[in-house]
């Protein structure tokens, strides 16, 4: 089955694993993500792919908990299995379809925010080894959130950090820290005055809403993953659509990644809260079931 | 002389009853009314009905053996032409089919074709018997995309003839359309549909779940480095259409596939399991076939009001009589000549309405049916809290962009002849994904056809 070798908490909310799944392993890219399922009466839930191992044959999760079933895969530990673990699902970004040398002289901002941290590592990772001149900035509501940043550091040029509270790095939200740096290039104080060609943001459809907003003024063609809600994950539903540029299109298979200048982020906001209430219920139960344990 | 009484009518449980549930319908014929039923068959020597069966079962002898009290028998007839027998009995749309052709429903009813197959089935079933016997393995490997209908004859026949077959499926339980399109209350599926696939799997057919064809492994890597000498497509038409009219992405319109697997593959009937499924107060279910019937059905079990809104008359309805019928008993409001133009949302963007107008018909279009056109200034509004679209669904394109040199048409469809011949050697393709939405006996028999394509094709080239 799918076997979970290693597990880590990265915050009390926050659990990586690596779990076995030799095909997948073999097969997934950057930008893409799985569904798993945690028992047989499960839902099917998306997750990034945020890494894989081809020798190993395993491949990496991290999970935040927000309700019952991310819960649930949180307290999965090593040895456990999960019953159905199926991908990868959606298109790779967009760069791992380019040649090494039409990347190496490109300069890419990943900005991460919260959760959002780790799926942006392996696209950093694969940039870096390519050559490619890669800055990450991170942001997070407190220090004590913050995730992966040593790993990151070892394969990035610039990492830019920020905190609401300003208890690491900058005090500020990223759609700010964001303009910060790229006010700082235009005056040639960093990256010697050169703008970044491309950015990429992953984090809560609020902060990528925010983060597009704020970039838009710089003309920097910026790429977002929307964590919709999703059934199947195979284009037979349609639970996970969104308007780009006026166009439904499936994000489970048309994206997850798509030019955020054409998202309705608001109808996505939503859309996301279709099952809220129902799931909060749901949630509540299963915290009365675990007290009883 | 045959028996002249009329067509032997089957139990079912009773509407009132059953629209609070999921349990099925219909309880079947027992073993007496089979038999009383069986002797109306006149046991015709050029059967119409057989020719009208796209898997041409036997249909004179396997009734002949009910008349006769030998099941057993009767169920050794079907399984030579039939590996679902159980599944067909209850879901194959017979008055189009083989019920449609016999001769006794000339001057009057036609014999129940279909209850009958599914009573030897579902006897054969509670008394565990197999129908397995096959070849010896030869060593040839044959990969299947897809668990639905079509993948299963295929991989039934290829079995039998020694073929190591393999099915790949995306989802996580297999059935295709069986699990997660048709609900629980007209196809069980614990009890029916998982022991039929289980049929299958004792043949030797290993099915593994949980592959996406075209992202885990491509059909290019399973033919060139996994070693299987010939793959067969039945991955089905799965993609929902939507009507791209306004207010179509509020909170509370959604596709009756997605409405369906909450409530078929992930049971979100069943309080025990997590996935959530939203039904409101109001449903309004738009389309006419099979799908919306079971859409409808499904919501007004879970306790919604229920209309259904379809833009011809009943007369063109798709869906089986059957289940229109059913679907009446049990409360549903039809109304005909009735096309949606808008959702329509309150202010947090929830649906609260949906704007229609009435339509009348024209002329014959290209299909021969008459075109619905819609009558200016009637349009009206339906309050309702969910919107299920069922408007019919097409190939997904995963699999043919993923494969080259396999052509499909401008519909998505796979490119096929008559035995699953695709543009693509050693690439086999039926069901659905070549033919659009059709039935499920259509993909039977359509994977059973290239089955037969595939064993040539191996036996050629070795
Ligand atoms: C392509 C994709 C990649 C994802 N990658 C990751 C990942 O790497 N790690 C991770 O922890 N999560 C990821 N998610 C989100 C994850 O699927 C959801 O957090 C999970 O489905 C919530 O289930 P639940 O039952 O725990 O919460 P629920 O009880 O269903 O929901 C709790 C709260 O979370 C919101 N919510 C529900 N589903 C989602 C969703 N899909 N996205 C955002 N908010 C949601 C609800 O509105 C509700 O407010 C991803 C989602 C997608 C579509
Ligand atoms: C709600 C509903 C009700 C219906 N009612 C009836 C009825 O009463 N009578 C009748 O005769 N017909 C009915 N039909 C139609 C009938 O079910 C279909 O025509 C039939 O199932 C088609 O069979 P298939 O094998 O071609 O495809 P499917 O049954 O669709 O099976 C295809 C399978 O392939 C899998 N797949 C797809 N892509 C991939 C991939 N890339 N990799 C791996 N696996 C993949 C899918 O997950 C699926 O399991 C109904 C359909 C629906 C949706
Ligand atoms: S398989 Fe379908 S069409 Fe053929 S005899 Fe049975 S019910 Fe009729
Ligand atoms: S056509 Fe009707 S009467 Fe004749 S063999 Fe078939 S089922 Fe029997
Ligand atoms: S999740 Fe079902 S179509 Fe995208």
């Amino acid at each position: 089955m799918y076997k979970i070798i290693a597990k880590r908490y990265l915050t009390p909310q926050i659990a990586l694993m690596e779990v076995e799944a030799p095909r997948m392993s073999h097969s997934a890219k950057p930008g893409q993500f799985l569904i798993v399922r945690v028992h047989e009466k499960g839902e099917r839930i998306p997750l990034t792919i945020c890494d894989f191992d081809r020798e190993k044959g395993t491949v990496t999760i991290v999970t935040q908990v927000v309700g019952a079933s991310s819960r649930q895969i949180c307290h999965m530990n090593e040895g456990d299995s999960f019953t159905d673990f199926v991908g990868p699902l959606g298109r790779p970004s967009e760069f791992t379809d380019m040649r090494d040398d039409e990347l190496s002289d490109k300069r890419i901002l990943f900005i991460a925010g919260g959760l959002g941290t780790a799926p942006v590592y392996p696209q950093v990772k694969y940039l870096h080894e390519r050559g490619v001149t890669v800055d990450v900035l991170i942001g997070a509501k407190t220090a004590e959130m913050l995730i992966l940043t040593e790993e990151m550091k070892q394969v990035c040029n610039n990492l830019f950090i920020c905190t609401d509270d300003g208890s690491a790095g900058y005090k500020g939200m990223i759609p700010d820290v964001m303009k910060m740096i790229f006010e700082e290039i235009i005056q040639g104080k960093i990256n010697e005055g050169k703008m970044y060609e491309q950015a990429v943001a992953i984090g809560p459809m609020i902060m990528m809403k925010y983060t597009t907003i704020a970039a838009k003024p710089y003309n920097v063609p910026l790429i977002v993953s929307l964590n919709t809600l999703m059934v199947d994950g195979t284009g037979m539903c349609g639970a996970c659509r969104v308007s780009i540029g006026g166009k439904t299109k499936f994000a489970c298979v048309d994206g997850p990644e798509f030019d955020a200048y054409l998202v309705d982020f608001d109808e996505a906001m939503r859309r996301q809260g279709m099952y809220k209430k129902i799931e909060s219920e749901a949630d509540h139960k299963c915290k009365i079931g675990l007290d009883n344990n | 002389m045959r028996n002249k009484i009329p067509r032997v009518p089957v139990r079912e449980q009773d509407p009132r009853v059953r629209v609070k549930n999921f349990e099925e319908v219909s309880y079947g014929y027992n073993i007496e009314e089979a038999m009383l039923e069986a002797s109306r068959c006149l046991g015709c020597k050029k059967p119409a009905c057989v020719t009208a069966c796209p898997v041409n079962i036997n249909i004179p002898e396997f009734i002949y053996f009910i008349e006769k009290g030998e099941i057993e028998n009767s169920a050794t007839t079907i399984y030579r032409d039939n590996s679902l027998p159980a599944i067909c009995g209850r879901v194959c749309p017979q008055e189009s089919q083989c019920e449609g052709s016999c001769i006794l429903g000339v001057k009057g009813e036609p014999v129940a074709i279909g209850k009958l197959e599914r009573f030897t089935a579902d006897w054969s079933r509670e008394r565990g018997l197999k129908f397995i016997e096959k070849s010896p393995f030869n060593g040839l490997k044959v990969a299947i995309v897809g668990s639905g209908p079509a993948g299963l004859a295929c991989a039934t026949d290829l079995a039998r003839m020694g073929y190591e077959v393999t099915i790949f499926e995306v989802l996580h339980e297999p059935g295709g359309v069986l699990q997660y399109g048709i609900p629980e209350f007209r196809l069980p599926k614990d009890t029916v549909v998982r022991p039929e696939i289980e049929n299958v799997r004792a043949l030797g057919v290993k099915i593994e779940t949980n592959i996406v064809v075209g992202r885990t492994v491509t059909i290019d890597t399973l033919m060139n480095e996994e070693g299987f000498k010939a793959v067969f497509i039945g991955s089905g038409a799965g993609l929902p259409k939507f009507m791209n009219i306004p207010g179509e992405n509020l909170n509370g319109v959604v596709s009756a596939n997605e409405f369906l697997t909450r409530n078929n593959l992930m049971r979100a009937y069943d309080p025990e399991y997590d996935t959530p499924i939203y039904v409101g107060k109001k449903v309004a279910v738009v389309g006419g076939g099979n799908v919306a019937m079971d859409a409808a059905r499904s919501a007004l079990r879970l306790g919604a009001l229920v209309t259904i809104v379809y833009r011809r008359t009943e007369k063109e309805l798709p869906a089986r009589i059957e289940e229109v019928h059913h679907a009446k008993e049990e409360g549903i409001d039809f109304r005909m000549l009735t096309a949606p133009v808008e959702v329509l949302g309150d202010e947090k963007g929830w649906v609260k309405g949906l704007t229609c107008i009435k339509m009348e018909l024209g002329e014959p279009d290209e299909s021969g049916r008459r075109a619905p056109v819609p009558i200016p200034g009637s349009e009206f509004e339906i309050d309702t809290d969910v919107v299920i679209m069922s408007l019919g669904t097409s190939p997904n394109p995963l699999i043919a962009s993923t494969t080259p040199g396999l052509s499909t048409n401008r519909w998505n469809c796979v490119v096929a002849d008559d035995n699953g011949t695709t543009t693509k050697s050693g690439v086999f393709a039926g069901g659905d994904v070549v033919t659009g939405a059709a039935t499920v006996i259509l993909a039977m028999g359509a994977g059973r056809k290239a089955a037969a394509a595939i064993d040539q094709f191996i036996k050629t080239n070795r």
